[in-house]
């Protein structure tokens, strides 16, 4: 595991950008190296940076001809080495879905930016919605343990980009940004340091690239550095070579492609506490939807009421231990989404409290004030 | 090897590999990816280089993102005419287009063998398959046309019961800058021979070197003369 130390790719300073201005910076500043898309609003901005300024960073850049070859080729162009990325949106994310699950039974580290808009199917282009959190966990046949990431600002589209391309690296896994309309086209000032943390990719001539490794993830090889890698999704030995009739060898190879990142959960799961010292009516919101929910927590608490905020920033691997935790201080959950309570209903696993799930699927962001009146009901 | 008795695919991988051994080309230095099906066993695990197997329909859509970033990968593409041509069609013409350099070698049985024998894109019409049981009804493509007109460097078709012309094709495609490929008649005794009544592997490749003609014989010929005829040779994408 080699963490790199390097120079931004920007000069540091602040910066006005757009969500998608800022995670294609995050992607360069992440020494991406590949980037294969097609473009679906409201996401395309992302690419069109990309495009222009992978002429000046040496990325190759192609646009395919839909979002089946362009995850593909995102694949293909890891397993030739690059730190390689896509991004889409909803309806786009759906047809990647089936190599996502490629990725995950090869371990090949990508990175996809999923900027959510208003579903089912083709929904609201051009607002912003939550309608992902699930598919990004189980979009695909079969399990499927994945990395997915919830920015909140430009700033974390800059550094969460970062991010997910350093979790993809160190775990061997696709990794997911859960982003949205609003944040996408958002414009804010975020900072670019003069340093960032790279995690470069573990190699080890000759050892199996798809054997367990010090900690469940196998060194990440490359095509053309002599291996002869033989890299299949059907299930396969630590060598790569498939064997789909020994159940050992399944059970083997399913168990720590899960453990791998289940273990592991806690290097990995990042969130934020708010006002929790007493809090007796907790929000746990991510997204978009957690800048309205700190306003209100914070105006309310300001009224001297005892609300207290969670941001989960890491979707998947879900916080099963920190939900668990809250049930000795919180009295009632309010899970404020841009979808039908598809966290919220994860969130209930884990959890004997009352969980109070509010869904506002009308394509607009959920407003601080509607948080405020509905924990006025609850407090 | 996990072909059938009497399979194309055996005598393509081998030819493969003696148009490779010829050049003298290091198979270190190659990238061999292939689909979903039976010639996309071709390569893998078979062969001692580095193998990408991937989804159904989508090889030439990997290879792309890898000789993208990696030019100096040498980079062939072995996958059936199903795989390539059915659910990879759009990745086929695209690449085509874009003249990536690849060489793509179709290996076509007329079928999807691995998964039972259902009728693929490339199926003469009255064919009987698993889902054509009255005959095949549409008509087929015609690969090396559809490849030329999307953009294609070198485009040719030949049968594994023609070996010194295979192999002189494949290298010339291995050596050749930009999109080449090559439509490879490869039968299928077990899918597509038994349901059309030929019993043996020797009368299912009987069948389809019956209908073999070269390019020079077609010329002149109507196209009623023509219909169910397999024409084999180099087309030239009338560019260059």
């Amino acid at each position: 595991m080699v963490l790199k130390e390097m120079k931004s790719t920007l000069p540091p300073g602040s910066y006005y950008f757009s969500g998608n201005e800022a995670a294609a910076e995050g992607a360069i500043a992440a020494q991406c190296g590949y980037y294969g898309g097609y473009p679906i609003t409201p996401s395309s901005e992302l690419m069109h940076r990309i495009a222009s300024r992978f002429r000046e960073t040496g990325g190759v850049f192609m646009q395919m001809e839909d979002e089946l070859a362009s995850i593909c080729s995102v694949i293909g162009a890891a397993w030739a080495g690059a730190r390689a990325m896509t991004a889409t949106s909803g309806p786009g994310f759906s047809l990647m879905q089936e190599a996502i699950s490629y990725a995950i039974m090869t371990e090949t580290p990508i990175v996809i930016v999923d900027i959510q808009r208003v579903g089912p199917s083709t929904g609201q282009a051009t607002r912003p919605g939550s309608g992902d959190m699930m598919q990004a966990k189980w979009g695909s046949h079969g399990d499927r343990e994945v990395i997915a990431i919830s920015p909140w600002s430009v700033q974390e589209m800059y550094d969460q980009t970062i991010n997910a391309f350093n979790l993809a690296e160190r775990y061997r896994v696709p990794v997911i940004l859960l982003s949205d309309e609003a944040i996408a086209h958002l414009r804010e000032r975020m900072e670019v340091r003069e340093r960032i943390t790279i995690f470069n990719r573990r190699k080890e001539k000759g050892a199996p690239p798809f054997g367990a490794g010090d900690d469940g993830v196998p060194p990440m090889p490359a095509f053309g550095e002599g291996e002869r890698l033989l890299v299949t999704a059907s299930t396969h030995t630590e060598y790569g070579i498939r064997k789909t009739d020994d159940p050992l060898v399944q059970a083997k190879l399913s168990a720590r492609l899960h453990n791998k990142i289940v273990h592991k959960r806690e290097d990995i799961i990042e969130y934020e506490k708010y006002h929790m010292e007493d809090a007796e009516v907790v929000v746990i919101a991510y997204g978009f939807t957690a800048r309205s929910s700190l306003f209100a927590v914070e105006k309310l608490r300001q009224e001297g009421k005892k609300v207290g905020m969670i941001r989960l920033k890491t979707i998947w691997p879900f916080a099963d231990r920190l939900i668990r935790n809250l049930g000795a201080e919180a009295k009632k959950i309010f899970v404020p989404e841009m979808n039908m309570g598809q966290m919220a209903g994860e969130i209930m696993k884990y959890t004997p409290c009352e969980v109070i799930s509010f869904s506002q699927t009308n394509g607009e962001a959920i407003y601080p004030h509607t948080i405020m009146e509905q924990l006025g009901r609850l407090l | 090897m996990p072909f059938c008795p009497g399979c194309g695919d055996r005598i393509l991988l081998r030819l493969i590999l003696t148009a490779i051994d010829e050049l003298k080309l290091n198979m270190g230095d190659m990238l061999f990816v292939s689909g979903i099906g039976c010639a996309a066993w071709i390569p893998s695990p078979h062969f001692n280089a580095d193998t990408l197997h991937t989804l159904h329909g989508r090889a030439i859509a990997f290879a792309t993102g890898a000789k993208m970033f990696n030019p100096k990968l040498k980079v062939m593409v072995i996958s059936g005419d199903g795989d390539l041509a059915d659910i990879g069609g759009n990745h086929l013409i695209h690449a085509a287009r874009r003249n990536i350099d690849l060489a793509v070698i179709c290996a076509n049985n007329m079928v999807y063998g691995q998964t039972g024998g259902q009728v693929a894109a490339t199926a003469s019409k009255g064919i009987l398959t698993a889902t054509t049981t009255a005959g095949n009804y549409y008509r087929p493509f015609d690969l090396c046309k559809l490849v030329n007109a999307a953009g294609a460097t070198y485009a040719a078709r030949y049968s594994v019961t023609q070996s010194t012309l295979l192999i002189s094709s494949i290298k010339k495609a291995l050596q050749t800058e930009g999109f080449s490929f090559i439509e490879v008649i490869s039968p299928c005794p077990t899918q597509f021979g038994r349901r059309n009544q030929l019993d043996t592997p020797k009368a299912t490749f009987k069948f389809f070197e019956d209908r073999l003609i070269t390019k020079e014989d077609a010329e002149g010929l109507s196209p009623q003369e023509l219909e169910d005829r397999i024409i084999t040779g180099e087309f030239s994408n009338g560019r260059s």
